[in-house]
Formats: C-alpha cells, sequence, structure tokens
C-alpha cells in the first residue's frame, strides 16, 4: 500500500459511559483502495464506522481525512468534508417519501446549482452503473432488499466523493444481488478513483474485492493484510471468523457460571 | 429505616420524573429555538412548504369541514332550545357565531388538528429516524432541521388558523342549515344578530391568534417527539400517542390562559 493515505486512524479510543469499545485503533486507507472492517458483532467496527464519518468523537486520538482532523472540524468544516464522502448505511436508508430518481437527485439539488436537464443525465448514468436505470420511476418501497441497496449506492456516489463508506452493505442479500452489490462496490471505486471502507462481517464476499482487511476484536486490531495474507493467517481468531467455525478464540457460550450450579445438580 | 424506604423510593421515582421532564422541556425548547434558526431554507425553497402545506392542511380539510358542520347542526339545536324559552330565538346566529369563532372553531380545529395531522407528523419523522434516514441526510451533509423539521412546522403554523377558519364557517353554515333552513328561525335576524355582535379584532383576530399559538404548540410537540422517539416500534407508537395526549392538553391549558387574556369580562 504504498500510495498516499487518505485517511489515517492514530491511536484512537472510543468509551461509552465506562466502557471502552475502541483500545488504540491504527490504520491508514490509502488513495483508490477498498479496505474492509470486520469483526464479530458487538466488536465495535459500526463505532469505528460513525468515527470516520464525524457522528461520534473520539475519547482519544484522531481521524485525520484528507489532512484535516474530523473532530476539530465545527458543523461547517464536517458538513464540507462530508460533501466529499458518501455513506451507504446498511438497508440503504432511502427517503421514502421520493422516487429512485428524486433519492439520487437530491444531494445534487442540495448542493449544486447544475440544471434540471444536466441533472437528469447525471441521474441516469448514476443508476446505469448499477444497473438499474429502468427503476427511475419507482418509489422506494417497490424495490427489493437487493435493489434498494444498488439504488442507495447509486445515491451514495451521486457527487463522485473521494471517500466511500459502506455500513454491512451484504447484510441480508440474496446471492445474486450479493455479487451485483459487491461488483459495484469494486467498479465504482475504480472509476471514481474513490477510496472505500467496507465495514461487514461477510468473510467471502469482501475477500473477493477488497485491497486490505482489517480484524477487529473487543475494541483491538487482533489481524490485517491482503486477503492473501489473511486466507494463509494461521491466528486462531482469523481461522476461526474466516472459515465460521462455531467454537474457538471466540467462544460458542456466553460466559457464566458453573453449569451444574445453574441446573440445581449438586456434586 | 427499613419501614420508610417505601416513601423514599417514591420521593426518588417523583423526583427522578420531574428531573427528566424539566430535561424534555428544555430540549423541546432548544429543538424550537433550532427550527427558528434553520427556516431560512423553507423560505428560500417555498415549495418544500407547500409540500407539506398539502399532506397537513389540504389532506385535513375533510376531517375539519364535517366536523365543524356538525358541531354548527348541534350549536343550533341546542342554541335554539335554550333561547327559545328566552324568546330570544333571533339571537341564534349571534350564539353560533360567537362560540365557534371564539372558542369552538379554535379549540376544536386544534384537536383534529393535532390528532390528524400532529401524529401524522411524528409517526413520519420517527420511521425516517428508525430507518436511518435522518441519519443518511446528516452524513450527506443536509441539515435535517432545516430540510425536513422547518418546513413541516412551517406547514404547520399556516394551515392551523385557516383550518379553524374553515372549521367556523362550516360551523355558522350548519347552524344556518338547522336554526333557518330546518326551525324556520327568521334569516334575516339570523345574520344580522351575527354581523352586528361579531367583532372583527375581538372576536375573528382573537380566535385566529389563538389557533396561531395552537399550531406552533402542536407541531413543535409533534416534530419534537418523533425527532426524539427511540428508533423502535415501540418508540414511534409511544411517541405517536404522547404527541396526541400532550398536544391535547397542552391546547385546552393554552385555551384557559389565551381566553383569560384576552376576553376578561369585556
Amino acid at each position: 500500500m504504498s500510495s498516499q493515505p487518505l485517511v489515517e486512524i492514530r491511536d484512537v479510543n472510543f468509551t461509552y459511559d465506562t466502557r471502552a469499545v475502541l483500545k488504540g485503533i491504527n490504520m491508514t486507507f490509502h488513495k483508490g483502495k477498498v479496505i474492509a472492517i470486520m469483526g464479530g458483532s458487538g466488536c465495535g467496527k459500526t463505532t469505528l464506522f460513525r468515527l470516520i464519518g464525524g457522528a461520534l468523537k473520539p475519547t482519544k486520538g484522531e481521524i485525520k481525512i484528507d489532512g484535516q482532523v474530523m473532530h476539530e472540524l465545527d458543523q461547517k468544516g464536517l458538513y464540507a468534508m462530508r460533501r466529499k464522502m458518501g455513506v451507504l448505511f446498511q438497508f440503504g436508508a432511502l427517503f421514502t417519501d421520493m422516487s429512485v430518481y428524486d433519492n439520487v437527485a437530491f444531494q445534487m439539488r442540495e448542493h449544486t446549482d447544475l440544471p434540471e436537464e444536466m441533472i437528469h443525465d447525471l441521474v441516469m448514468m448514476k443508476l446505469n452503473a448499477v444497473g438499474l436505470r429502468g427503476t427511475h420511476a419507482l418509489m422506494p418501497a417497490e424495490l427489493s432488499g437487493g435493489m434498494a441497496r444498488r439504488v442507495a449506492l447509486a445515491r451514495t456516489v451521486a457527487l463522485d466523493p473521494m471517500l466511500i463508506l459502506y455500513d454491512e452493505p451484504f447484510a441480508g442479500l440474496d446471492p445474486i444481488s450479493l455479487t451485483a452489490v459487491g461488483s459495484s462496490i469494486r467498479s465504482l471505486n475504480n472509476a471514481l478513483g474513490a477510496t472505500s471502507v467496507v465495514v461487514t462481517h461477510d468473510v467471502q464476499e469482501s475477500l473477493k474485492i477488497v485491497d486490505y482487511i482489517y480484524f477487529i476484536a473487543d475494541g483491538v486490531i487482533v489481524a490485517e493484510g491482503t486477503p492473501e495474507e489473511i486466507l494463509a493467517s494461521d491466528k486462531p481468531f482469523v481461522h476461526q471468523f474466516v472459515h465460521g467455525e462455531m467454537d474457538g478464540p471466540v467462544p460458542f457460550q456466553y460466559p457464566s457460571r458453573d453449569y451444574k450450579l445453574d441446573l440445581g445438580v449438586n456434586t | 429505616m427499613g419501614a420508610l424506604m417505601p416513601l423514599v423510593r417514591s420521593v426518588r421515582n417523583i423526583g427522578h420524573h420531574l428531573v427528566e421532564a424539566v430535561w424534555r422541556l428544555g430540549y423541546a425548547t432548544r429543538f424550537f429555538a433550532l427550527i427558528l434558526l434553520n427556516s431560512g431554507l423553507s423560505f428560500r425553497r417555498f415549495h418544500l412548504i407547500i409540500r407539506e402545506l398539502f399532506f397537513s392542511g389540504v389532506m385535513s380539510l375533510i376531517i375539519i369541514l364535517v366536523a365543524g358542520l356538525f358541531v354548527g347542526v348541534v350549536l343550533g339545536l341546542q342554541g335554539y332550545e335554550t333561547l327559545k324559552s328566552y324568546g330570544s330565538e333571533s339571537s341564534l346566529g349571534q350564539l353560533v357565531a360567537l362560540s365557534l369563532v371564539r372558542e369552538l372553531g379554535p379549540v376544536l380545529a386544534a384537536l383534529l388538528f393535532a390528532s390528524r395531522a400532529g401524529s401524522a407528523m411524528t409517526a413520519e419523522i420517527g420511521l425516517m429516524k428508525a430507518t436511518e434516514q435522518v441519519a443518511a441526510m446528516e452524513m450527506m451533509a443536509v441539515n435535517p432541521i432545516a430540510r425536513v423539521v422547518a418546513p413541516r412546522f412551517w406547514a404547520g403554523v399556516i394551515s392551523m388558523p385557516l383550518l379553524a377558519a374553515m372549521f367556523s364557517v362550516m360551523g355558522v353554515f350548519g347552524g344556518y342549515l338547522v336554526g333557518v333552513v330546518f326551525i324556520g328561525v327568521d334569516e334575516g335576524s339570523f345574520w344580522s344578530q351575527m354581523q352586528f355582535s361579531v367583532d372583527f379584532q375581538h372576536d375573528i383576530l382573537n380566535g385566529v391568534l389563538k389557533s396561531f399559538v395552537f399550531g406552533v404548540a402542536i407541531t413543535v410537540i409533534a416534530l419534537f417527539e418523533g425527532y426524539d422517539a427511540p428508533a423502535t416500534a415501540e418508540g414511534v407508537s409511544g411517541a405517536t400517542t404522547r404527541t396526541v395526549v400532550q398536544s391535547s392538553v397542552v391546547i385546552l391549558l393554552l385555551d384557559v390562559v389565551l381566553t383569560a387574556i384576552m376576553f376578561r369580562g369585556i
């Protein structure tokens, strides 16, 4: 990963009340790359995602995007930064009172003075890139889950962002939609020359499209590397996660007192 | 000490609820201030308000008109029965018009508006939050208070006095229908008594002012409850219920205060 870094995460700690969610996270995302952040449920990856987007402030450390420290920005600066970012939420978060066309056109109308004819052409191009040009007149409720995710993807890249964040983009998709969304993430990143960060726990799909992977467990990075390195890794956690084993460093049983005590069996 | 524990717990609970209520009142006031501060966009792009006017105003028209007609009919019937015993049936127009313009129009229209449009606003914004649409807007560098909340607020504030006026007009028509057309009260005295006794500034403008204040109260409560609703099905349903209950209580309370200020024995 020799290209210029776009996102630098330095010694980031985050605490909810008294519970430490992230403990000393260090990451670097280079321009033009697709990076996956993986880990089990509740490991802190969504918190990290929200920290990168500027929705939360780190308790300690800093996140620098394009040379600017996110938590030092005021609302105006944060909004200026977010105009250069695109975020795909877990279930798309399409505006349900707007058509597919208006959803994709939303940011263009809010942030630019482009004439409506040009917006029309841009919307059609974005929808064509995700294979859904034919759905422009439909309402979000008329789309399947996979189609809604792809429309949301078209909306995410509406203003050609330099950084695209994906929160669980593969959750709840059928195999065909899964491949469609996965390949769209890769092809859009290449076409825009952007940097993409995919927060996910879908190992197989991610390994096909990403350049680099970080594994988080209990708020710390437990492994990192290219897909080849991850597949070849002999670290117990990575092995358990990649191969979907039920028991291992992440135990099947939630910590509890002695089973016999719970069953009332005297020994 | 052990015997006192339930009492201590109750006092602590009361204190806890009181503190929470004060916090919420503070949040709601701050929310109201944010709406006013972020209203510029709504007026620069007035079509945003027009769209919401359709949903909160035009879509509430049928229930307002029908309820206004029925209330006017009942007022006509009851008023005639009472006035007849004093031999002053000719004052029916005055009774119907003053009751509607000063009180029933603004108050009943506001109660209906809270149930019809207020609850819809809360549910819509609550669901937008639950489905991350509000968060998505934030991440697109679009201020949701300016883009989603403020247009709804102004639409509510504009439509409320108009709906109250239409309620009163339909009520007067209902009173005319039952009093003049069916019972046979003299049409000339019905209208002239009304014209003579209803003062534009004292009665009509005060009624409009009341409905404007109710409009502000209902929309702020509805929007705040929606924006503050927990992102769950129970959270949204609870917020919708709170909107209707709180709005109704606040409307009646404000009505007492406003009536005491506007009509103290004049």
